[in-house]
C-alpha cells in the first residue's frame, strides 16, 4: 500500500511540474509582452497542430521517429554483436578497439555532406547518422559489463568444467545487461540528436527538415511544436527502454 | 601412514608462481592426506599459500613438484562433478532468486532439474532458508547469502567441498554461528571439507584435523588431529585441550 502511494505522489509531481513548467512559459510570454515571432505562446504553439496540412504532423513525426528507432536499434545490434566479439577475441579487441575509437571522434555531423553523396537523400542515411552516433556509448558500457565478471565465480564453474557458451549464457551476458542499459538510455539522446542533424541537412522529410522549412516565414510557433515532437519521440523511445529494463533487469543490478 | 585408503594425499607439493623478473614460491613441501568425511582445515596468515593447495585440489592451479591424488579404490573421484566450492564472497548471481543460484551447477553440469530443484529445496531447509527459495540475493543478509551459496556447493552431490574463508567477511557473532551451522551440516551431509581459514581458533572448533601452514617462506609447519569429540558446541573454547591446540598453532605461527 504505502508503496503505491510512493508511486502516485511521483506520478502527481511528475505531471505536475511538467503542467507548472508550461504554465511559467506561458505566463512569461504574456506578462513580458514577447513578441510571437521571438517565442510563442504554448497555446499558439499547439494550435499548430491544427493545421494538419501544413504542417504534415503525423507523417514527418513517423519518418523522424524512423530515423530515430532505426539507428538506435542499429546500434544496440552492432554495438552489443562488436562488444560481445571483442570478450571473445582478446586480439580482435586490442586490433580494433583504438581504430574504433579514433573513428569515434569524427563528428558525425560532418559525415551528413558525404553520406548524401553516398547514399543521396532520405531514410537510409539519416539512420546511419544516428547509428554513427550513438553507437559506441552502447559498445564501450557492454565490453565493460561482459568484463566484469568475478574471477572466482569464474573458478567456481571452471571446477565445474563449464563451458565458455556457459560462461556467457549464465553469466556474463545476463551480468552485462544492466551496462547494456545505462549504455543504451545514453544512446538514447545521441540517437535523436543525430537523426534531426541528418534531417538538417539530408532529407526532404521528417521533423528537422520540417523546422528547417518553417523557419524561413519566421514560423517560430511551428518550430517549437516540432521541438516538441522531436522531444516526444525521444520521451517514448526512452520509455521502451526503461520499460525493458524494468522487465530484464532485477530491481537492484539496476543501474542509475 | 594409512595412505593406500586415504582420500586425499598430498605429497610435498610445491608451487612456484613465475613473474616478469621473478619467481615467487607460494607453496613448499606440502604434505598430507584426508580421509573420507573428515573436516581439514588449513590455517596460517596471508601468503602461505592456503588458497593456493586449494586451488590445486580443485584442478584450477597446476603444480611443479609433488604429488597430488584425490579418490580411492573404494571413493572414487570425478574432478569434474565432485567438487563443490565456496568462496569469502558469496558470489551469488544477483539476477536470479535463490534456488535458481542453487542449481547453478547442477545446470552447468546438465543433471536432471526436476531432481535438481528437488535437492536444491531440500538443501535449503538444511542451511536454514526454507522460506526464501523465491527471494533474490539482495534481500538476504550476508550469513544468509553464505548459506545459499553453501547449498549450492552441495546440490550437485559433490564428494569434496572446498572452502576459502567462508566466513572471513561476516561480523564475528555471525561467524560464530555460522562455524555451529558448518558442523551440523558437515554431520548430516557427511561430505569431506577442506576448510582454509586464517582464524586459529576457527580452526580448532571446527576441523578434525588442523593442517598449519607458515608464510615467508610458504611451507607446511604442522598436521594434527583435534581430539575433541563431535557435536562440539561453543563451549569447548573454555576446555584446557582446545586453548592447549591454540597455543601449539600461535607457537607456530611466532605469535606467543
Amino acid at each position: 500500500m504505502d508503496d503505491g502511494r510512493e508511486k502516485m505522489r511521483k506520478w502527481v509531481l511528475i505531471i505536475v511540474m511538467h503542467l507548472l513548467a508550461v504554465l511559467a512559459w506561458q505566463a512569461w510570454i504574456t506578462l513580458g509582452k514577447v513578441e510571437p515571432y521571438i517565442m510563442p505562446a504554448p497555446l499558439e504553439t499547439f494550435a499548430t497542430l491544427l493545421e494538419f496540412n501544413e504542417y504534415q504532423w503525423v507523417h514527418n513525426t513517423m519518418i523522424t521517429s524512423a530515423s530515430v528507432f532505426g539507428g538506435f536499434w542499429l546500434a544496440v545490434v552492432v554495438g552489443v554483436g562488436l562488444a560481445v566479439l571483442f570478450s571473445w577475441s582478446r586480439w580482435l579487441n586490442d586490433a580494433l578497439m583504438p581504430l574504433i575509437v579514433s573513428l569515434n571522434m569524427i563528428p558525425k555531423v560532418a559525415l551528413g555532406p558525404i553520406f548524401i553523396v553516398w547514399f543521396s537523400y532520405g531514410l537510409g542515411p539519416n539512420i546511419l547518422i544516428a547509428f554513427s552516433i550513438c553507437f559506441l556509448p552502447i559498445l564501450i558500457t557492454t565490453a565493460r559489463g561482459l568484463g566484469e565478471v568475478e574471477p572466482e565465480l569464474i573458478d567456481l564453474v571452471r571446477t565445474l568444467r563449464a563451458s565458455r557458451w556457459q560462461i556467457f549464457t549464465k553469466i556474463q551476458l545476463p551480468g552485462a545487461l544492466p551496462y547494456i542499459f545505462s549504455g543504451m538510455k545514453v544512446a538514447v539522446v545521441l540517437a535523436v540528436a543525430g537523426a534531426i542533424v541528418g534531417e538538417f541537412i539530408a532529407s526532404e522529410e521528417g521533423l528537422g527538415y520540417l523546422m528547417m522549412q518553417v523557419q524561413v516565414t519566421l514560423d517560430t510557433a511551428g518550430m517549437f511544436m516540432a521541438v516538441l515532437m522531436i522531444t516526444a519521440v525521444g520521451v517514448c523511445l526512452y520509455s521502451i527502454v526503461l520499460l525493458l529494463e524494468r522487465l530484464l533487469v532485477v530491481s537492484d543490478a539496476r543501474m542509475e | 601412514m594409512n595412505s593406500v585408503t586415504s582420500f586425499i594425499q598430498l605429497d610435498s607439493v610445491r608451487k612456484v608462481y613465475r613473474g616478469q623478473q621473478e619467481e615467487f614460491l607460494a607453496v613448499s613441501d606440502v604434505t598430507f592426506d584426508v580421509e573420507v568425511g573428515e573436516l581439514v582445515c588449513m590455517v596460517g596468515p596471508s601468503g602461505c599459500g592456503k588458497t593456493t593447495v586449494l586451488k590445486i585440489l580443485a584442478g584450477l592451479h597446476s603444480h611443479e613438484d609433488g604429488t597430488v591424488r584425490i579418490g580411492s579404490q573404494s571413493d572414487s573421484f570425478d574432478p569434474a562433478r565432485d567438487i563443490g566450492m565456496v568462496f569469502q564472497q558469496p558470489l551469488l548471481l544477483k539476477w536470479r532468486r535463490v534456488i535458481e543460484n542453487v542449481v547453478l551447477p547442477a545446470e552447468i553440469l546438465g543433471l536432471n532439474m526436476y531432481e535438481a530443484k528437488e535437492r536444491a529445496r531440500h538443501l535449503l531447509d538444511m542451511v536454514g532458508l526454507s522460506g526464501f527459495a523465491q527471494s533474490y540475493p539482495y534481500e538476504l543478509s550476508g550469513g544468509m547469502q553464505q548459506r545459499a551459496a553453501i547449498a549450492r556447493a552441495l546440490v550437485h552431490d559433490p564428494k569434496l567441498i572446498l572452502m576459502d574463508e567462508p566466513f572471513g567477511a561476516l561480523d564475528a557473532l555471525t561467524r560464530e554461528k555460522m562455524n555451529l551451522e558448518l558442523l551440523r551440516i558437515w554431520s548430516e551431509s557427511g561430505k569431506t571439507i577442506v576448510f582454509v581459514t586464517h582464524g586459529i581458533q576457527e580452526a580448532v572448533f571446527l576441523g578434525s584435523r588442523v593442517v598449519v601452514l607458515t608464510a615467508g617462506p610458504a611451507r607446511m609447519a604442522d598436521n594434527f588431529l583435534v581430539d575433541l569429540p563431535y557435536p562440539r558446541g561453543l563451549d569447548i573454547k573454555t576446555q584446557e585441550a582446545f586453548g592447549g591446540y591454540t597455543r601449539r598453532i600461535y607457537k607456530l605461527l611466532g605469535m606467543h
